[in-house]
């Protein structure tokens, strides 16, 4: 937080001297909202580059007060989202469907090294399994809880900054996300016991 | 066997799992995107291959190095962005470029000036009048643009072109008629491209020399810079040749409209 509200300020001071850092600082979260709530790394590249352009053309036109006066991370979720949701709408909102299997080899990579001796390569396997059946389960959540999970969880907001980026109640889009955590939750269950039929049949 | 039973909070570690690197030329991408980072690649020319860099607000560099490394450093000393290399232009823009050096005026082709003056921006849209093959004195661009006293700043401004070739600052000349200085690797490399544009820049030279500054028709009384396309339709039996616009408004000739020769006029040929 004081970190973006240093970055606003030398932004409402100079936008261009200034834009890099805001790039640098915010394209990993944004890349990972876009895939998470798209499924895929092609149109989550595509969606956070439009982002980050559109948030330049928008600075370039507010004046200084309206700049620092940015809270960068729930503003820039925003941005993306409707970007998102816009995207969906064009492919007909069905995502889950090409959700499988589908991270891009640059975005497969774990944000940790398995540099620890005492992670074996079957955790490292572990690990990558669970974070795609994860993945998948998540971006075949209905939308409107898709995002506030995503934006909780995946991202890290705080409720009162998931109130600014999502423009709804703080009470709203706390029961959402408890919401999203419940459908989850039977959405898991409901794969493990398939996977268990599978298994013995 | 039971369903393990998941709680919240092993979810939400989950999830919490699921952050991702951007792939890594996106940052690249963006500031190009936004006109704060370049690309270049190479094109070919009258004097071979040259470097050039574009973003989003257009143009920005063509120039020559000696090798990336050096472009590169050049590029960011003089604009402040990085530039990183692509293998090739854009094809739109490659190919209007291409369009532009052969001659043909009609493809727009979008330059960023960011950074230079007013008055340099000036000279530069002035001097990208000038048609393919035709010449003009620097003293012409400063009439032009109503600065008529600043001859010597419209020399620097067109020495610092940024985007040579695209804004034809090889079409100036000196005020003597003499082909004069270019950035762009030196008065050789002007001469190349001139005569590349089929005009013949020693003859040009020579004519100067004789005093064969202005030339007109009989037929019409019209004067023009020696290198207009009307005048050069002019045939040698009707064509007279004037040393000063002076000379030729004494004898009855006015200035042709589509070259405006008279805005040169208040710089007196210098050449002995």
């Amino acid at each position: 937080m004081d970190t973006d509200d240093a970055l606003a300020l030398r932004l409402a001071h100079d936008l261009d001297g200034t834009f890099e850092a805001l790039v640098l600082a915010h394209q990993d979260r944004l890349y990972t909202i876009a895939h998470r709530f798209l499924g895929n790394g092609h149109d989550a590249e595509e969606v956070t580059q439009d982002a980050l352009v559109r948030a330049y053309g928008a600075i370039a036109g507010y004046d200084g007060d309206r700049i620092r006066a940015l809270q960068l991370r729930p503003w820039l979720a925003t941005i993306v989202l409707n970007l998102c949701r816009n995207r969906l709408a064009r492919s007909h909102g069905a995502p889950g469907a090409l959700s499988l299997d589908r991270e891009s080899p640059d975005g497969a990579t774990l944000p940790e090294p398995a540099a620890d001796p005492a992670t074996s390569p079957a955790a490292v396997v572990d690990r990558r399994e669970a974070r795609r059946r994860w993945a998948a389960l998540v971006v075949q959540l209905p939308p409107a809880y898709r995002a506030p999970v995503v934006l909780r969880h995946v991202d890290g907001l705080s409720y009162p900054e998931l109130a600014i980026a999502l423009d709804r109640p703080e009470g709203t889009v706390k029961a959402q996300v408890h919401r999203g955590l419940a459908l989850l939750r039977t959405a898991f269950e409901a794969s493990e016991r398939l996977e268990r039929e599978e298994m013995t049949a | 066997m039971t369903t393990p039973s998941m709680d919240d909070r092993t979810i939400e570690s989950a999830l919490a799992d699921l952050t991702l690197s951007a792939p890594s030329h996106l940052a690249v991408d963006v500031l190009v995107d936004v006109g704060l980072a370049d690309r270049y690649a190479m094109i070919e020319s009258p004097i071979g291959p040259l470097y050039v860099a574009w973003n989003a607000r257009g143009v920005s560099t063509v120039g020559l190095a000696r090798d990336d490394a050096a472009f590169e450093s050049e590029h960011r000393e003089r604009t402040g962005r990085t530039a990183v290399r692509a293998a090739a232009l854009p094809p739109a823009l490659g190919a209007r470029i291409a369009r532009r050096i052969a001659g043909d005026r009609r493809p727009d082709i979008r330059v960023d000036l960011r950074g230079r003056s007013e008055f340099e921006q000036a000279v530069l849209r002035k001097a990208a009048e000038i048609p393919h093959g035709e010449v003009r004195p620097y003293g012409w661009i400063a009439a032009e643009i109503g600065r008529p006293k600043a001859v010597r700043a419209v020399g620097t401004a067109l020495g610092h072109n940024p985007v040579p070739l695209i804004v034809p600052c090889h079409r100036v000349v000196r005020t003597d008629g003499t082909i004069g200085q270019y950035s762009l690797g030196g008065p050789d490399n002007k001469r190349t491209i001139l005569a590349a544009e089929g005009l013949d820049p020693d003859d040009f030279e020579r004519r100067a020399r004789a005093g064969e500054h202005y030339t007109g028709s009989r037929t019409t009384h019209i004067v023009c810079n020696p290198t207009c396309r009307h005048a050069r339709r002019v045939m040698d039996k009707h064509r007279v040749w004037f040393r000063s616009l002076d000379a030729a408004a004494d004898a009855g000739y006015r200035p042709c409209k589509i070259c405006r020769p008279a805005s040169g006029a208040t710089v007196v040929a210098i050449s002995a």
